[in-house]
């Protein structure tokens, strides 16, 4: 069960701000993370390699410091780690970086199945794992809360939707993005830690994908960004004094002036 | 799809077990502004098994219907869905197709999109048009919530776009309004599933899905314990509503992921949302921020859930809750 794991770097949205002058993210100061749905994703696929054997890859793509999350990944639990990086790299909406991905994907001699988190912070599409399911021609499903079972060459998970679940059966190569409830991530190991330090994580290139520069990054996007700005807050909101019986009263009569009850 | 004679405006009009999802109406009244400014036509795209009300479809707006009715459609099958609606725009070639961003169009139309070869933006709450260049401005959140961004897909066609439910309002239907409901067989040999659906199982019974509810009412931490979420249950029942969470009450085990609200959990935007012992904290706000409506009920007059809230109390939630629990009984 040899399993690849596809992990971003995100700025800790908390502290995200924006420039009012320019409109564009202010970078300086602000703190990296794992995609924390992403966490489950790797944690999911340490815990295959302990039920039936094989390797965890992580692949990210980003700038360098992601070898950062990468390392932090290793120490979680990860065999190996490769990053995507490259300036042509830059400004990659989901179908690009989808394609990007799945170029490493398809350079791995073997693998069984590829795990996103179901999104992520920034973006918070959750695009990129079906888009990757499709490019790599394999079987998919989302929103998936439990593997069940990984028999010969398939896969039976239990997956959330609006009002239950399903249980759905995937032949292997298969792509699945996870949800929260899946686990809970453990934390780094000592053992981890230390081979962190030492591992060698290589970085590939367009180049070394194979991949010609007009398909990657914004060049082979087929989006543009052309507004990033900040939401208006126009709501100054109405609180009601008095005693329980005054305010019950008051709201009541709010939600009945606005129809809704 | 490269293509500068791709022409109309498609809505997938989404249903689950037969029954229509107010999204479909909600983007047939988008779909209907978009197509007019464009000068173009409207379809909905429809898939299912007995699929009740299609005529509904037209009374919404759109001026055709293509309706694909199998029994092997019955159960929402994603792969079965791609196949389809990729055969159909390819055969067809919309300019602009709208899905709803419910947790199936967000898992099937990404794969429609790739399989087309086109740009899709994700969860947009905003769509207007530049009627000289036929292009849609599709503005979604991005960073949580915390920025807008506006995307726009320039030479790839279809212009794709999951949306945010509740977002745009449905129009009043025109019963007497005129379209054509086309059949479109189900091609079972050229459209195969990969994935088997086994089971499925159903909530419990009688609960109202937290994904299209008009009216939720959520609780946190303040809370205190699993067996106060019965008050928040009373409540719901005299409403209508569905029960949602904060984190830590289901982190705490006391209600199931499934009911999680914020940023590690579900998206909503109902009419009203009503936030009882929940603090506020910034990964919560940024799931309930295009609510209509926001309530909040806290002891905590400093609680950042009042920074948001178009009406609040201060004040104790296991008197305020239970005593308007019973004026609404009474009502």
């Amino acid at each position: 069960m040899n399993t690849v794991v596809c992990l971003k770097q995100v700025p800790d949205t908390g502290d995200v701000k924006i420039d009012p002058r320019t409109g564009t993210l202010i970078r300086e100061g602000i703190k990296n993370i794992i995609n924390p749905l992403d966490t489950y994703a790797l944690e999911e696929g340490v815990r295959l390699r302990e039920r039936y054997g094989g390797k965890v890859a992580v692949i990210s793509m980003g700038p360098p410091q992601v070898e950062a999350a990468l390392r932090e990944a290793i120490s979680l639990g990860a065999d190996e780690a490769v990053l995507l990086s490259d300036r042509a790299f830059a400004g990659a909406d989901t179908w690009a970086t989808a394609f990007t991905l799945a170029a490493a994907v398809n350079k791995r001699a073997e693998y069984d199945l590829v795990i996103c988190g179901q999104q992520t912070l920034d973006g918070d599409t959750g695009q990129v794992g079906p888009e990757l399911a499709e490019i790599l021609d394999i079987s998919f499903v989302a929103y998936v809360s439990q593997v069940e079972e990984v028999t010969g060459r398939h896969l039976r998970v239990r997956r959330l939707v609006e009002d239950g679940y399903e249980i759905i059966e995937a032949p292997l190569p298969a792509v699945i993005t996870v949800v929260k409830e899946i686990n809970l991530p453990r934390l780094p190991s000592l053992r981890g830690i230390t081979r962190s330090k030492s591992a060698a994580i290589p970085v590939l290139t367009a180049k070394d994908l194979g991949l010609d520069e007009s398909l990657v990054g914004l060049a082979g996007s087929f989006t543009r960004v052309v507004k990033l700005f900040s939401p208006e807050r126009t709501c100054s909101g109405e609180i009601f004094q008095g005693e329980a019986e005054n305010q019950v009263d008051c709201l009541i009569g709010r939600l009945k002036d606005t129809g809704i009850i | 799809m490269v293509d500068d004679v791709c022409r109309g405006v498609w809505v997938f009009a989404e249903q689950r077990h037969g029954k229509l999802k107010n999204i479909a109406s909600e983007l047939l009244t988008k779909g209907r502004q978009l197509a007019d400014a464009l000068q173009t036509d409207l379809s909905a795209v429809c898939f299912g098994h007995h699929v009740g009300e299609v005529a509904q479809l037209i009374a919404y707006g759109a001026d055709r219907v293509y309706l694909v009715d199998s029994p092997e459609l019955a159960g929402n099958q994603e792969d079965l869905f791609t196949g389809q609606l990729a055969a159909l725009i390819e055969q067809y070639r919309p300019e602009i197709v709208l899905a709803g961003g419910t947790p199936l169009g967000r898992a099937f139309i990404p794969r429609v999109a790739a399989r087309v070869r086109t740009g899709l933006t994700a969860d947009a709450t905003g769509l207007d048009i530049d009627t000289a260049e036929r292009r849609l401005w599709q503005t979604c959140p991005a960073f949580s919530g915390n920025f807008l961004v506006t995307i726009i897909c320039p030479e790839r066609r279809p212009q794709m776009v999951t949306v945010r439910p509740r977002v745009f309002k449905k129009g009043t239907p025109d019963m007497k309004r005129q379209g054509e409901i086309i059949k479109v067989d189900f091609n079972r040999e050229r459209i195969t599933s990969r994935t088997r659906l086994l089971d499925f199982v159903a909530d419990v019974a009688g609960t109202v899905n937290i994904d299209e509810a008009e009216i939720i009412i959520a609780g946190g931490r303040g809370l205190g314990t699993a067996k106060n979420f019965k008050m928040l249950e009373e409540l719901a029942a005299v409403m209508g509503a569905a029960v949602g969470a904060t984190r830590p009450p289901v982190d705490e085990g006391w209600l199931p992921y499934s009911r999680q609200i914020g940023q590690t959990g579900k998206t909503v935007s109902p009419r009203l949302y009503l936030a009882v012992g929940i603090s506020g904290a910034v990964q919560h706000l940024v799931g309930i921020q295009t609510s209509d409506v926001i309530v909040a009920i806290n002891e905590d007059p400093s609680a950042p859930i009042f920074d948001i809230a178009t009406y609040g109390i201060v004040g104790d939630l296991f008197k305020i809750v239970p005593l308007l629990t019973e004026k609404l009984k009474k009502r």
